[in-house]
C-alpha cells in the first residue's frame, strides 16, 4: 500500500454513537440503505435502517474453502471483510426480465419493463468491491454498447466505503492495487477506529454529495492524531495480508502459457461448480431463458447469471467448444487476469479472495498463478511475434 | 490489429438494445433439406448493414439466435437471412410462413473489407453454410466490378444436395469476369463436378497472391487448412479475413459467451483479419 499524504481537510471524525445519524441522513435523502447484515451464518448485504441491523462484534475466519462467522471481543461495526455475495447482485441482478413478448393471432408485441430509477446507498463497500464496481462500469457502460438497465441502477448509488481494518485470510488486494484503503469512487470513506475509551470513524468525503451528507451528521474536523491512526491501521492491514500475486506482465504470462501442464493439474481438482464465478464481484456473464405461459401467448426473455464453468456455456450446434474441465478453468482464469486487460483496460480481478474462500476444493488462484509463473512455458507462436517486433 | 468498431457504420433503427424490433416475413424459401431463406420487410426507414455483419433473430417464446445477413447491402428495403435448422430455435424458425413476425436486433459486428479492397483481387472461400455471410460481399464486389481485379469464388459442401444458391452460382459462373469453383466432399455417380476439400481448388484458381484479399467462412478445420494453403500460395496474413462463430446471447459484449481469446466475437468480430486471432486460431477449446 502507498502511504497517502495527510488526508485533505474536509476529513472529519464521527463518534460511534452518531453513526446512526448518518443512516437516517441517507434515508432522509431518499436512499434505500443497503449494508451488511447477519443471516444464516454469513454476512449478507441487505436493507438496513440502523447500525443495530449490522454485524456488530462479528468477524469472519476465511481461508481456502473455509468461511466462518465468529464473534470477537470488541464492538466493531465493520470487523469483518466482504460478504460472500458482492454488490454485483444489486447492479447486475442474478435474474432480470429483459423483455416480454405477447402474441395475439397474427401479431406480436414486444415490450420492455420500465426501468425504475433506484436510489440506493451502499454502506460498507470495501475498497476491493469499490474497484469491482468500477470494473463493472467499464463492462456495461460505453464498451461500446451501454446496458441501459445497469446504467439506471448505477446512476443513483451513494457509496459509503469502509477501509479495511483487518485482512481476511484470503485477501490479496495489495497485489491487485485495489486496497486496503479506498482512494476513489466513493461518496464517503470511513475508517473505523476502536481505542481503549473511544470508538469513532474517520470520514473522508469523496464527492460534494458525500460532503453534504457528512455535514448533517455530528462531526469534528479530524486532527493529525486521528488521521495518523487511520493511516497506520491501513498499513497494519496491508502487512497482515497473507496472499500475493505477482502481476508483472500477467496478461502475457497467461496467453503465453495456455498449454502449461498446470492447467491439467488444476483440472483434476476443479469440480466446475461455478461457485467462483457466482461470488466473483466482476464476473458478469449471463444467459437468456425464454419462458412462456401455458397458452404460449405470453413469453418472457429472462437474463440469468451464467458461468463459463458449465458445459452449455460454449455450446454451439455440434457440441461444446470447451468440453474439458481444463479448458473451462483456463478460460476463467485467463479471462480474469489476461483477456480483461485487452477487453476493458483493467484487470478483472480485484483481489477480494472470494473465489478462494468459496471454492469447495480450496483451489487458490494465487497459487495457480504462482505455479504457472514459476515454471513458464513459452508459446512458440507468441514468442515469434515478440521476436519480430 | 483487431478490427475495430470504427469499421461499423449505420447502426440502424433495428435496436442494438435488448428489445427486438418486429419485421414481417415477405417470403420463405427452402434452399436445401435443412436450410431455408427468409426475406423480411424492415419497418419504415429501411435496413442498413455492412457485408459480414449479423443480426440476433428472435422467435416469440422460443429464443434468439445470431444469424449472418446474406442479402444485398445496397438494397435497404429487404433483409435476408439464410438459416440452417440445427437447434431448437432454428428448427422452429423452419416452420415460419409469409406474414409471420420475427424479432430483429442488429446489425452487429465487424464487416468484410469489401470497399477497402478496391484495386485488389478478391478470393472468396466458403464451406457449407459459410456462403451466406459472404454473399453480401459478392454482391458488393459485382456491383462495383470495375473497381476490383480478378474475382474468385471457391465453394465446398459435403454433398451436392447441400449446395446453396445454385441458380446464383450458375449465373456467377456464367460471367466472364468471375471465376467460380464448386466442390463436394462426397457424391454419387450423377455428380459431374469436383470432389474433394475446398483447399484443393486454391491451386487451380487464378489470382495474384501479392494483391489478393481473401475472405473465408466455413467450419474451423476447413478455415485452418485454407489459411495454411493461402499462405503457401503467397497471400500475406494481413490480407486474409476470417469470420468466426461462437455461442452468443446478447450481441453487445455483455453475456460473455462469444469470447474468443481476448476478443468478443460479437463486437471485435465476427470478421477478423487473420493476424488478430492467429495465436488462438490453432488452439483447441479456446
Amino acid at each position: 500500500m502507498k502511504t497517502k499524504e495527510p488526508l485533505p481537510t474536509p476529513t472529519v471524525t464521527i463518534e460511534r454513537k452518531n453513526l446512526d445519524v448518518l443512516f437516517s441522513a441517507l434515508i432522509k435523502n431518499g436512499y434505500n440503505v443497503i449494508g451488511p447484515t447477519v443471516r444464516e451464518g454469513a454476512i449478507v448485504y441487505d436493507l438496513i435502517t440502523a447500525s443495530n441491523n449490522m454485524p456488530v462484534g462479528y468477524t469472519q475466519e476465511q481461508n481456502a474453502g473455509k468461511y466462518k462467522l465468529v464473534k470477537h471481543g470488541d464492538q466493531s461495526v465493520f470487523g469483518f471483510n466482504t460478504a460472500p455475495l458482492s454488490w454485483k447482485k444489486f447492479l447486475h441482478p442474478p435474474t432480470l426480465e429483459l423483455c416480454h413478448s405477447h402474441r395475439d393471432r397474427n401479431s406480436v408485441t414486444i415490450t420492455t419493463p420500465k426501468i425504475e430509477p433506484q436510489k440506493h446507498a451502499f454502506v460498507g463497500v470495501r475498497p476491493c468491491d469499490l474497484a469491482a464496481i468500477s470494473v463493472l462500469d467499464k463492462v456495461f457502460i460505453a464498451s461500446p454498447y451501454t446496458d441501459v438497465g445497469y446504467q439506471a441502477r448505477r446512476s443513483d448509488v451513494f457509496i459509503v466505503a469502509v477501509n479495511c481494518g483487518q485482512a481476511a485470510g484470503t485477501c490479496f488486494c495489495v497485489s491487485m492495487q485495489t486496497g486496503p484503503g479506498a482512494t476513489k469512487g466513493f461518496d464517503i470513506a470511513l475508517t473505523e477506529i476502536i481505542e481503549k475509551d473511544r470508538h469513532y470513524f474517520v470520514a473522508e468525503p469523496g464527492t460534494d454529495q458525500g460532503e453534504t451528507i457528512l455535514k448533517s451528521v455530528p462531526h469534528k474536523e479530524a486532527n493529525i492524531y486521528e488521521l495518523k491512526a487511520a493511516e497506520s491501521q491501513l498499513e497494519n492491514t496491508a502487512e497482515q495480508m497473507g496472499r500475493k500475486v505477482d502481476t508483472t506482465n500477467i496478461a502475457e504470462l497467461l496467453t503465453n502459457n495456455s498449454d502449461h501442464a498446470r492447467w491439467q493439474e488444476v483440472a483434476k481438482r476443479c469440480l466446475t461448480c461455478g461457485n467462483c464465478t457466482m461470488v466473483c464481484p466482476t464476473c458478469f456473464c449471463s444467459t437468456i431463458e425464454d419462458v412462456t405461459d401455458l397458452s404460449g401467448d405470453n413469453a418472457s426473455r429472462i437474463r440469468k447469471w451464467d458461468s463459463c464453468f458449465t458445459l452449455g456455456f460454449s455450446y454451439i450446434h455440434g457440441g461444446s467448444i470447451r468440453s474439458s474441465v481444463m479448458s473451462r478453468y483456463r478460460q476463467w482464469l485467463t479471462h480474469k487476469f489476461s483477456s480483461w486487460h485487452h477487453q476493458f483496460g483493467t484487470s478483472g480481478c480485484v483481489g477480494c479472495g472470494r473465489c478462494i474462500t468459496w471454492c469447495p476444493v480450496a483451489i487458490d488462484v494465487t497459487e495457480e498463478l504462482k505455479a504457472i509463473r514459476s515454471n513458464e512455458q513459452t508459446n512458440p507462436s507468441t514468442k515469434s511475434t515478440k521476436e519480430k517486433q | 490489429m483487431i478490427a475495430t468498431l470504427e469499421q461499423k457504420k449505420n447502426i440502424t433503427a433495428a435496436s442494438a438494445d435488448r428489445k427486438p424490433v418486429l419485421f414481417r416475413i415477405s417470403r420463405v424459401q427452402k434452399d436445401t433439406h435443412d436450410t431455408f431463406t427468409i426475406d423480411l420487410e424492415p419497418p419504415k426507414g429501411g435496413f442498413y448493414f455492412e457485408p459480414g455483419q449479423f443480426n440476433m433473430l428472435y422467435l416469440h417464446g422460443v429464443g434468439e439466435v445470431p444469424i449472418s445477413i446474406c442479402g444485398d447491402p445496397s438494397a435497404h428495403d429487404k433483409l435476408i437471412h439464410t438459416i440452417r435448422a440445427v437447434g431448437t430455435v432454428t428448427k422452429a424458425m423452419q416452420k415460419l410462413k409469409k406474414g409471420d413476425l420475427l424479432g430483429v436486433r442488429g446489425p452487429f459486428g465487424t464487416n468484410w473489407p469489401a470497399e477497402e479492397s478496391a484495386g485488389s483481387d478478391i478470393l472468396i472461400i466458403a464451406g457449407g453454410i459459410g456462403l451466406p455471410p459472404l454473399r453480401p460481399s459478392i454482391y458488393h464486389v459485382l456491383a462495383n466490378r470495375e473497381k476490383y481485379g480478378k474475382v474468385v469464388l471457391l465453394y465446398g459442401t459435403r454433398t451436392p444436395k447441400d449446395i446453396l444458391y445454385r441458380k446464383e452460382l450458375e449465373q456467377w459462373r456464367a460471367r466472364f469476369d468471375m471465376e467460380v469453383h464448386v466442390t463436394v466432399d462426397r457424391a454419387a455417380g450423377d455428380w459431374h463436378g469436383n470432389v474433394g476439400v475446398v483447399t484443393t481448388l486454391i491451386s487451380r484458381s487464378h489470382f495474384d497472391p501479392s494483391s489478393t484479399v481473401a475472405m473465408l467462412v466455413g467450419p474451423e478445420v476447413m478455415m485452418r487448412f485454407t489459411v495454411l494453403e493461402l499462405q503457401k500460395r503467397g497471400i500475406e496474413p494481413d490480407n486474409i479475413y476470417i469470420s468466426m462463430e461462437r455461442n452468443m446471447k446478447c450481441g453487445t459484449g455483455f453475456c460473455g459467451h462469444c469470447q474468443y481469446g481476448p476478443t468478443f466475437i460479437c463486437k471485435d468480430g465476427p470478421v477478423y483479419p487473420y493476424p488478430a486471432i492467429k495465436d488462438v486460431f490453432v488452439k483447441r477449446e479456446i
